[in-house]
């Protein structure tokens, strides 16, 4: 019964284990509050007026004077019904200041991750095909260099020449609507994607190459196999289980990203708004932020793993000698 | 299936083909890298259709690039830079890239040694078979295409024996002798008028390695297909093929008829080459070796690329060119035969494989009296290196079927004595080997390893583990992997003396003179302490293993495949060198292997298993002269070997 391409205890097994990260997560996550310096209730209070009342009503509403268990189990109970609390700073729901910021994060997110895989993995596979030649260098060069260059540097290098001097590209802000909104998003998700996509270039590179070493790339060729199937069947199917791992801690890497590159060009997204929260220790959203980030890190991690059998068979659990003669 | 050249004629056994399928001229080969490097120098060869060529030689004699050149497939950093290579008469070195990509598969195609490395673990081998196929005779697109696709990849299982259900298997889900099948059937997709398989049969086990040259031999003569043999492997070479060709150092040095050369070689390479080979049916006292090993390119100096290991060098030997030439009237053959031996007329009959037997008989029957007339019949427990009482070993649990590696296995290493563990691949020698070291555990039964008793599910404390070390060492197949290759031999030796020592060896003196005296031991120059492995040859490399083990001055000496990975000639080498350190350091041996030849040259005594039992157990004369077992009758009749009269 274990045949299918994803078995089920395969799959149980590693969304249980996704479960357990995200619990350690949100205890890590909730316990910031605590672990902050002074009254957790001051904290949450923030800028306001700490009187008496204040402060116990803070009590109340968070529940401060429970055992953290307690406190822990009503927090989560409230995220899980997407009631993250309310912000310090401006008293507006968190889920809605979060949810006011998300399209833009996730468009520019999905916009640098589409930049670095478009560049990254044909650029890859170009340089292994023509290793060690003038290409490969040029290509490696360049990408060493978007490497070792910081975003807000990149970034200010970009807006230089393509809005500046070219005047192509705004050099700021989020623009309105669809096609505005993604002539805006252009800089921002190059800048975002620059040293993403050297290091996508980089694993698929040496992915390919040493899929073209193997044996049955030879043996393909020994018999007549055209050499454009060996390339695409043999060579990056090869190649597609280390490319997708890199792929999956990639899109946690963009999402840290955002933080600077929001900076930079003025975007008012998540990156801006979590430096803005921590700024101003308003708790409530640097929580909520940090539980978001890493739910969507831990389940990039999970999709890759689930895809990972679904590519390669030997991943998947043996069948069973008997059944077979059929 | 569909031949298109029109020489499609069988020719087996034949010596002078007219129509040739594969013309080889003057080939030279040479690195593109570095020094530049003269790998192969002028070689000749000639296939005709229907035809099975052998090309044998030790490693370093660039026997496979000289012949993979012909499907232009050769390594990066390696050239062709003259010659000519012609295939059914067209000349294809002149070819681009293009056009000879085209020449694969339906021309000539190449089946390789390792099976599970050969076929893409990510694509079912139907597919892999698939891919292959002629595409204007098996066109890919459209419904009722692809279901006579589907029913052509069945049709070519059947061709090598294999059910159709094979097509939906991915490789990692097949044995190697399965998979080598399906290799074949993949290899031979297009049709080749050509097929050169480069050692096939190398990474099998004896029985696989007989079905998979029987099937070769079968599809050469069904296809009338030209075949040529690439192997380091004298009894495969000889038993399968028309015509050799012996390479050395990269050149031909003998070339004819198998059977004739194989009965009187002519050229004294050749002569020790078949001389070192040992055999199933008697032991070689002494068994002949070649002192030193291949020169490496660039080392290779004028004359007889063989004159510095030859026993009948003179002056003129390292001076006169190497031209093949016709050997004396007198040799079998004569007049197919080529030789590059400029002395030839001078040597009187150089050993050939029926004639190597003046003087042995009395020494062998010396050595079986040995162990024969021995004070106990039977080994004797007491004194023993090695006892195993009813060990089994189950791997795989639960929702896997599981697989018993080993089921009741008792065997007795007596001390002294050199013992050998024979069976298949999966029969779970090697699992016994392991458990005998401490680093397998078992689900059942007893192991006393000298004086250390190992339990049933765990794992040997560290007291005991010392314990174990000080008393059995191992040696593994494969010496490429089993050095660290950022040590230098002598830091490797220093280590084990060490640890040797840790474990209560008193070690007197200096450590270095330790380390000398190791070197010593194995037949090393005291220089070799200074350099890493990657400087060593293979069999150089095995004697520093054989030195690291016996740093701890082991009561048994563990040999796991030891010399499987070795050409002939150091084969021989290293047999001869663990036989006297075994007499003069009286240590037991427990050795593993799948080659009953060696057994019938080194062991006292042999056990049989197979399917994780011992089905047969006797002195080595016993076992291989009356196997009472059916798997003992099946492992010797799969021996490529043909008896020789005597």
């Amino acid at each position: 019964m274990n045949r299918g391409p994803l078995p089920l205890r395969y799959v149980l097994t590693r969304v249980g284990g996704t479960l357990v990260l995200l619990f350690v997560l949100s205890v890590a996550v909730f316990a910031l509050l605590r672990i902050a310096p002074g009254d957790p209730a001051r904290t949450l209070l923030g800028q306001r007026g700490a009187t008496p009342q204040a402060l116990a009503a803070v009590r109340a509403r968070y529940h401060l004077d429970s055992p953290f268990a307690a406190q822990y189990l009503h927090w989560l109970g409230g995220v899980l019904h997407l009631d993250l609390g309310t912000s310090i700073r401006t008293g507006a729901p968190v889920s809605a200041t979060i949810g006011g910021r998300l399209a833009l994060t996730g468009q520019l997110v999905g916009l640098g991750l589409a930049v670095a895989l478009l560049l990254g993995i044909p650029g890859g596979i170009l340089t292994a095909l023509r290793r060690y030649r003038a290409t490969d260098r040029a290509v490696q060069t360049a990408g060493l260099v978007a490497l070792s260059t910081p975003a807000f540097a990149g970034g200010l290098v970009l807006i230089y020449l393509f809005s500046l001097m070219l005047r192509w590209f705004p050099a700021y802000g989020p623009g309105q609507g669809g096609g505005d909104r993604l002539h805006h998003l252009v800089l921002p998700a190059v800048t975002l994607a620059l040293s993403v996509t050297a290091v996508l270039l980089k694993l698929t590179r040496a992915a390919v190459i040493r899929e073209l070493a193997k044996e049955h790339v030879v043996f393909a060729r020994a018999r007549g196999v055209p050499e454009r199937r060996i390339l695409v069947d043999y060579v990056l199917r090869g190649a597609l289980v280390p490319v997708l791992t890199g792929v999956g801690l990639v899109v946690a890497y963009l999402l840290a990203g955002t933080v600077l590159v929001e900076q930079v060009f003025a975007l008012p997204g998540l990156g801006s708004l979590l430096v803005e929260s921590v700024t101003y220790r308003d708790v409530p959203l640097v929580q909520a932020e940090a539980l978001f980030i890493a739910t969507l890190v831990v389940l990039a991690g999970l999709v890759t793993d689930l895809a990972q059998p679904l590519i390669d068979p030997r991943l998947r659990p043996a069948r069973t000698g008997k059944g077979n003669a059929r | 299936m569909t031949t298109s050249t029109p020489t499609a004629e069988p020719g087996p056994g034949a010596g002078t083909p007219t129509a040739s399928l594969l013309d080889v001229d003057g080939l030279r080969i040479a690195a593109t890298a570095g020094a530049r490097h003269s790998i192969v120098d002028g070689v000749s060869f000639a296939v005709a259709p229907g035809e099975c060529v052998g090309v044998v030689g030790e490693s370093g004699s660039g026997k496979s690039l000289a012949v993979r050149a012909v499907t232009g497939l050769l390594p990066d950093g390696v050239t062709v830079t003259g010659g000519t290579v012609s295939l059914g008469g067209q000349d294809v070195l002149g070819l681009g890239p293009r056009a000879r990509g085209a020449l694969r598969g339906r021309r000539v195609a190449l089946l390789m040694q390792d099976p599970f490395t050969m076929l893409h673990p990510q694509l079912t081998c139907g597919r892999q078979i698939a891919d292959g196929l002629r595409e204007e005779e098996h066109p890919r697109r459209g419904r009722a295409a692809r279901a006579a696709r589907r029913a052509e990849v069945v049709r070519r299982l059947a061709e090598v024996g294999l059910p159709a259900e094979i097509a939906d298997r991915y490789p990692h889900e097949l044995s190697g002798g399965m998979l080598q099948r399906a290799a074949t059937a993949a290899a031979l997709a297009a049709d080749p008028d050509l097929l050169i398989a480069d050692e096939p049969t190398t990474a099998l086990d004896s029985a696989n390695q007989a079905a998979v040259l029987a099937l070769l031999g079968r599809l050469r003569h069904e296809r009338a297909m030209g075949l040529v043999l690439i192997t380091h492997d004298l009894r495969v070479a000889f038993s399968s093929c028309d015509r050799i060709y012996v390479l050395y150092a990269g050149s031909v040095l003998e070339h004819g008829p198998a059977g004739d050369v194989q009965a009187a070689p002519q050229h004294p390479y050749t002569a020790a080459l078949l001389a070192s080979e040992p055999s199933v049916f008697r032991r070689k006292d002494p068994l002949p070796s070649i002192p030193g090993s291949v020169p490496p390119p660039g080392s290779r100096g004028a004359g007889c690329p063989f004159a510095v290991r030859c026993a009948h060098v003179a002056a003129e030997c390292r001076t006169a060119p190497l031209t093949l030439a016709a050997p004396p009237a007198g040799a079998p053959g004569a007049d197919r035969r080529r030789t590059a031996c400029a002395r030839i007329g001078a040597l009187t009959a150089l050993p050939g494989a029926a004639g190597e037997d003046t003087g042995d008989a009395g020494p062998r029957q010396a050595r079986e009296e040995r162990t024969a007339g021995a004070p106990h019949a039977g080994p004797r427990r007491s004194d023993a290196a090695l006892v195993v009482e009813g060990v089994g070993r189950r791997f795989g649990t639960g929702a896997d079927a599981g697989h018993q590696a080993l089921s009741d296995v008792s065997l007795t290493v007596p001390a002294g004595e050199i013992t050998a563990l024979v069976g298949r691949s999966g029969s779970g020698k090697t699992t016994l080997a392991r458990i005998a070291i401490g680093l397998e555990t078992f689900d059942s039964g007893t192991v006393r390893s000298g004086p250390v008793e190992l339990r049933a599910g765990g794992r040997p404390g560290p007291a005991d583990r010392r314990r174990l070390a000080a008393h059995t060492q191992i040696v593994f197949q494969d010496p490429y992997a089993s050095l660290s290759p950022l040590r230098t031999v002598g830091a490797t030796l220093r280590e084990a003396l060490a640890a040797a020592r840790r474990n209560g060896l008193a070690v007197d003196g200096d450590r270095d003179q330790a380390v000398l005296a190791l070197l010593d031991q194995v037949g090393l120059p005291a220089h070799y302490a200074d350099r890493r492995p990657a400087a060593l040859s293979g069999g150089e490399r095995q004697r520093v293993a054989v030195a690291r083990a016996l740093a701890a001055r082991p009561r048994l000496l563990i040999c796991d495949e030891a010399v499987a990975a070795l050409d002939v000639s150091v084969q021989a080498q290293i047999l001869g060198l663990l036989a006297e350190l075994r007499r003069s350091q009286n240590f037991a041996v427990l050795f593993i292997t799948h080659d009953l030849a060696v057994v019938r040259q080194i062991a006292d005594r042999v056990a049989v298993l197979s399917r994780g039992r011992v089905v047969e157990e006797g002195t080595t004369a016993e076992v291989l002269d009356h196997p009472r077992h059916e798997e003992t009758r099946r492992l010797l009749a799969a021996v490529p070997e043909r008896e020789v009269a005597d």
